[in-house]
C-alpha cells in the first residue's frame, strides 16, 4: 500500500508528526509535520516514489488573527489540525504547505507541513527535486517574503518587479 | 536540429512574444532568446492579469467568493465553480442531492466541450488555419444558448451553490443538448477530415514539442499535457467525486508524448464528454436541487480541507484554511495552466519560434487563470 | 478605333487601361478574398457599404490613405520608403506583356517571359529591404524566411518554364497563346505528346507561384500569428496599402502566366468566340482557387517549406524537363519517320 510505504519511510525521518486523516473529512490521506531543515529530504521521498508536486503555499499565522476558539493549543478541540508542533502560542509562525499526489493506480494525497517563525521566514528549496517548485516559490515569496534558501531567481513572479511587499500578510495594509 | 541551437560563438538577440501579441491567448510574455531561428532560452513573465483573487478569499464570505471563482479560467468556469463548493461542502458537510450533482456533471462535461472547441479553433488558428475557428464556435453557441438558459450567464458561470445549483434544468435544456449532442457528433467527423488528417497540420505537430512523462512530473503538469505523454491520470477516475464513478467513459491516453499527441487527447476528450452528458441526461433523477439542510450561513469548521477536480486544462485544486468564521482564513488556488507553462522554459530550448507556438498552443493556456 | 493605330495615342490608352486594371484589381480582390473567406467560414463578409458589400474597398482605401504615414525612428529612411514601391511598381509593369486578347497586348515583346521573371526577382528585393529597413526584430527574421522562400521556389518555377518553353519555341506570350488554338484539348495542359507528366508540370508551376507570391499556406513572410505581420508590421496607412496591391498584383500576374502558358489564354474552349473574356474567366477561376487554398489550409513551417522545394520540388522539375525533352525528341523522331 502506497500510503503504508511512504509512512515507513518518513518514519526514518523522524517528522515532528504523521497523522493519517479521513479523506472523506479534509481531502487528503497523510498529514506530516516536518522541521524546516527536513523538507528536502522528504521531497526526495516523494520523488522517490514517484509523488508529483501540485503546489507549495504559505499561511500567515499572525497569532492575533489565529482561530479565535483556539486560544491555547488546539489539541483540546480535536478536530484541528492535529499535527500541531507544541509551540508557545505567543511566537509568530508562517506555515508552509506542500501538496503532493500521485499519478499512479493508488490514491494517497499527502500534505507535507513546516512552520517557520514569522520574524524570520527562511527554509530549503525543493526546486532541485520538483522543478516545478521553483514557480511556486516564487509566488509564495511574492505573497509572504519567505525566503526559499538556494533558489536560483526568486524575483517576482506575479507582482512587479519592484515590489517590495507581501499582500497576503495578515498585517498587510495597501 | 537542437545542437545547432547551442553554438557559443553565434551572436543572440533577445526578442519579446507578447504581452500584446496574437498567439499567447491573454496577457502572457515571453522572453525569447533567439540564435537565428533556435530558441536558446525561453522565459515567461507572469503578472500582468494578477488580481490577487487569493486575497479577495480572505475579505470575502464563503458565498461572496464564488463568483470569483468564476473569473479565473473562465472558458471551464463551471469546472472552478464545482471544485470551490466541493471543497467547501466537504468542510462543512453539506450533502448535495443527486438530481444536483447530475446536473454539475451536465453542465460542467458541456462546459468542458466549449473550452476544449474554442481552444481547437484557437490552436489551429495559430497555425495559419483559419477557417476551423468559425466552425467551432459555430458549434460552441449552441453550447452557451444552453447554458445561458440555465445559468444566466455565457461565460463567467456562477451557478453552483453550496448544498446544489440555483437553479433547475427545464424540459427545453434537456431536449436541446440531445439535439446538440446529434449535431456535434455529426460535425466531429469533418473537423476530423478537415484539420486532423491535413498533411500540414500533421507535420506541423507530429514529433515536435515533445514533453515527457518524467518531465510533466518534475513539473507538476496535470490534464491533456500529463495525459498526452501517455501517464491516465484524470482527477474524475483517479480520485472520482460527484457522479462520476456511476458514469462510463474513457481517459483518452497518447503516448506519443508530442503536441499531436496532446491535440488528439482533447478532441477525444470531446467525444468522451458527450458520452457523460448522454449518460446523465438519461440517469437524471428527479428531486430537489438544493439540500435542505444547506446553512444560509456558512462557517466551516476550524483546519483545513483540499478537493482536486478535473478541469478542462487539469487538476484544478483549492485548498481552504478556515477560523471557523464566515470569511476563509486562507484560500489556495491551485491553477493546472500554472503548472503546465513552468515547463515551457526547458521544453522549448533549441526549438524553432513555429514549433514553440504550436507547443504553447497545445498547452491550452488561459491567462487569467495563471496569474489568478 | 484609328486612334489606336497611332503610336503615342495607344501608348497612352494601354497604360492608363493597364494601370486601371491592376488598380482595380487590387482594390477587387481584397474585396474577392473577404467574400470567399466569409464564405468558406459559414458568415456573409461585407454587406453593409453598397449593395454586397461592393464599396468596401474605396472606403477602405480612403481610410488608408487618411493614415498618417508613421516613418519609425532608427529606421532606414531610404530603404524604408522604397520598399513598398519595389513590391508594386515591376508587378504593375509586367501587365505590358500580358496578351488579354488577340491584339490586346500592350506590347508583343519576344523576350516577354523572361521579362516577366526578371521582374518578379525584383519582388523579393521589396520585401527583404522592407524588413531589414524597419529596424524590428520581427520584420528582419519575417525578411529572412522571406528571402530563403523566394529563391527556393523559383528554382523549380523557372525550370518549368524552361520546360514549356522547349515545347512553345517561343518566349512572346501572344504566340505562346496562338500556338493553343482550337478545342481546349489542343491548350498545353492537355498536349501530352510534348510531355506526358503536363499536369505535374502545372501543379509545380502554381505552387509555385503561390509560394513566390507569399500566400498561405506558403506565408510565413506574414505569419500573424507568429510574427504579427511580418515584414509589414512597420508600415502603417498607404504603405501597408501599397504593400498588399504588389502582393494582389503578383497574384494576378501568376495566375495570368498559368492562363497563358497552360490553359490557352484567351483561347476559348469550344473552338469560337475566343476573346478577352474568356482570358478573364479563366484567370478569376484561378484567383478563386489561390483564394481558396488559403482558407482550407494552415500554415507550413520553414523547414516543412524548403524541404518540399529542394527535396520534391527541384527533383521532381527537373526530371520534367528530361522527360520533355526526351518526349519531344521521340515524338519529332516517330512523327518524321511516320
Amino acid at each position: 500500500m502506497l500510503c503504508d510505504a511512504l509512512k515507513n519511510d518518513f518514519l526514518a525521518l523522524a517528522p515532528l508528526a504523521m497523522v493519517d486523516t479521513d479523506y472523506r473529512a479534509k481531502g487528503y490521506h497523510l498529514d506530516i509535520n516536518l522541521a524546516s531543515s527536513q523538507v528536502v529530504q522528504a521531497a526526495t521521498i516523494m520523488a522517490g516514489r514517484g509523488y508529483t508536486l501540485e503546489a507549495v503555499t504559505g499561511v500567515d499565522w499572525l497569532s492575533s488573527a489565529a482561530p479565535k476558539p483556539a486560544k491555547k493549543p488546539a489539541v483540546a478541540e480535536g478536530e484541528e489540525v492535529p499535527a500541531e508542533p507544541p509551540v508557545a502560542a505567543v511566537e509568530e509562525q508562517m506555515e508552509v504547505v506542500y501538496d503532493y499526489i500521485h499519478t499512479g493506480k493508488e490514491l494517497c494525497r499527502v500534505v507535507v507541513r513546516c512552520r517557520i517563525p514569522r520574524a524570520n521566514p527562511e527554509l530549503p528549496t525543493i526546486s532541485e527535486v520538483f522543478a516545478g517548485a521553483n514557480w511556486h516559490e516564487r509566488e509564495t515569496h511574492d505573497f509572504f517574503g519567505i525566503r526559499f534558501l538556494g533558489h536560483p531567481d526568486l524575483s517576482p513572479l506575479l507582482l512587479p518587479e519592484d515590489a517590495d511587499f507581501h499582500p497576503l500578510l495578515k498585517d498587510f495594509k495597501v | 536540429m537542437n545542437d545547432l541551437a547551442c553554438s557559443p560563438n553565434q551572436e543572440t538577440f533577445v526578442i519579446n512574444l507578447g504581452p500584446q501579441h496574437p498567439a499567447t491567448h491573454g496577457v502572457l510574455r515571453v522572453k525569447l532568446t533567439m540564435d537565428g531561428e533556435y530558441i536558446v532560452h525561453a522565459e515567461p513573465v507572469l503578472g500582468y492579469i494578477h488580481r490577487m483573487h487569493e486575497k479577495m478569499g480572505e475579505n470575502r464570505t464563503w458565498a461572496q467568493f464564488m463568483p470569483n471563482t468564476g473569473r479565473l479560467d473562465y472558458l471551464g468556469a463551471l469546472s472552478y465553480n464545482h471544485g470551490y463548493a466541493l471543497v467547501v461542502e466537504r468542510a462543512a458537510g453539506i450533502e448535495v442531492p443527486e438530481r444536483a450533482e447530475y446536473i454539475r456533471v451536465i453542465t460542467v462535461e458541456l462546459n468542458r466541450i466549449a473550452s476544449h472547441l474554442l481552444w481547437y479553433g484557437a490552436f489551429v488558428l495559430d497555425l495559419g488555419g483559419f477557417t476551423p475557428l468559425l466552425y467551432a464556435f459555430d458549434d460552441r453557441e449552441h453550447i452557451l444558448d444552453l447554458l445561458e438558459s440555465v445559468t444566466g450567464s455565457r461565460l463567467t458561470f456562477c451557478y453552483f451553490r453550496f448544498g446544489g445549483v440555483y437553479n433547475d434544468i427545464d424540459d427545453n435544456f434537456i431536449t436541446g443538448t440531445r439535439a446538440f449532442i446529434k449535431r456535434l457528433r455529426s460535425r466531429l467527423p469533418d473537423y476530423h477530415n478537415l484539420v486532423t488528417k491535413n498533411v500540414i497540420l500533421i507535420n506541423r505537430l507530429k514529433d515536435v514539442g515533445m514533453i515527457s512523462a518524467e518531465m510533466c512530473r518534475r513539473y507538476g503538469a496535470t490534464g491533456p499535457v500529463l495525459r498526452g505523454s501517455g501517464v491516465c491520470y484524470d482527477v474524475r477516475k483517479n480520485e472520482p467525486y460527484s457522479v462520476y464513478p456511476e458514469l462510463n467513459f474513457d481517459i483518452p491516453v497518447y503516448g506519443e508524448c508530442d503536441s499531436m499527441a496532446r491535440y488528439m487527447v482533447r478532441m477525444d476528450e470531446i467525444e468522451q464528454s458527450l458520452r457523460i452528458i448522454e449518460q446523465g441526461l438519461d440517469k437524471l433523477p428527479e428531486g430537489p436541487v438544493m439540500a435542505e439542510k444547506a446553512p444560509k450561513i456558512i462557517k466551516p469548521p476550524v483546519g483545513d480541507y483540499y478537493a482536486a477536480v478535473e478541469a478542462a486544462r487539469g487538476t484544478f485544486g483549492i485548498r481552504v484554511v478556515s477560523d471557523g468564521t464566515n470569511t476563509p482564513y486562507r484560500l489556495k488556488l491551485r491553477s493546472p495552466t500554472f503548472s503546465n507553462l513552468s515547463l515551457y522554459g526547458e521544453a522549448c530550448q533549441g526549438m524553432l519560434l513555429a514549433d514553440a507556438l504550436a507547443l504553447m498552443g497545445s498547452l491550452d493556456l488561459v491567462i487569467p487563470e495563471i496569474d489568478r | 478605333m484609328a486612334l489606336l493605330e497611332i503610336e503615342p495615342f495607344r501608348l497612352l490608352i494601354f497604360l492608363g487601361g493597364l494601370i486601371a486594371f491592376a488598380a482595380l484589381n487590387a482594390a477587387y480582390l481584397v474585396w474577392l478574398e473577404r467574400k470567399v473567406a466569409a464564405h468558406i467560414q459559414c458568415r456573409i463578409g461585407p454587406k453593409e457599404v453598397g449593395p454586397f458589400g461592393l464599396l468596401q474597398p474605396l472606403v477602405d482605401g480612403i481610410k488608408l490613405m487618411s493614415k498618417q504615414l508613421l516613418v519609425p525612428g532608427g529606421v532606414d529612411p531610404v530603404l524604408f520608403k522604397v520598399a513598398p514601391l519595389l513590391v508594386l511598381v515591376p508587378a504593375v509593369m509586367s501587365f505590358v506583356t500580358i496578351p488579354f486578347g488577340e491584339n490586346l497586348a500592350a506590347r508583343n515583346i519576344d523576350l516577354g517571359l523572361l521579362m516577366i521573371f526578371a521582374f518578379a526577382s525584383v519582388n523579393v528585393l521589396g520585401l527583404l529591404l522592407g524588413g531589414w529597413g524597419s529596424a524590428n526584430k520581427y520584420a528582419v527574421i519575417s525578411a529572412a524566411r522571406a528571402v530563403s522562400q523566394n529563391v527556393a521556389y523559383e528554382i523549380p518555377m523557372l525550370i518549368t518554364v524552361i520546360t514549356m518553353i522547349m515545347v512553345t519555341h517561343t518566349m512572346n506570350l501572344n504566340e505562346i497563346v496562338k500556338q493553343q488554338e482550337g478545342m481546349f484539348w489542343h491548350w498545353y495542359l492537355f498536349r501530352l505528346s510534348a510531355n506526358p507528366l503536363m499536369f505535374v508540370s502545372f501543379l509545380i508551376f502554381f505552387v509555385c507561384s503561390l509560394a513566390e507570391t507569399n500566400r498561405a499556406p506558403f506565408d510565413l513572410g506574414e505569419a500573424e500569428s507568429e510574427l504579427i505581420a511580418g515584414f509589414h508590421t512597420e508600415y502603417s496607412g498607404m504603405g501597408f496599402g501599397v504593400f498588399f496591391m504588389g502582393e494582389y498584383a503578383n497574384i494576378v500576374i501568376g495566375c495570368s502566366l498559368a492562363t497563358v502558358l497552360f490553359l490557352g489564354g484567351w483561347q476559348s474552349p469550344i473552338g469560337v468566340a475566343s476573346g478577352w473574356w474568356w482570358f478573364l474567366l479563366k484567370v478569376y477561376t484561378l484567383i478563386f482557387c489561390v483564394m481558396w487554398i488559403r482558407w482550407t489550409y494552415p500554415r507550413t513551417t520553414l523547414w516543412g517549406l524548403l524541404n518540399l522545394s529542394w527535396k520534391v520540388l527541384i527533383p521532381i522539375s527537373l526530371f520534367n524537363l528530361l522527360l520533355t525533352g526526351a518526349t519531344i525528341k521521340l515524338w519529332s523522331f516517330f512523327m518524321g519517320a511516320a
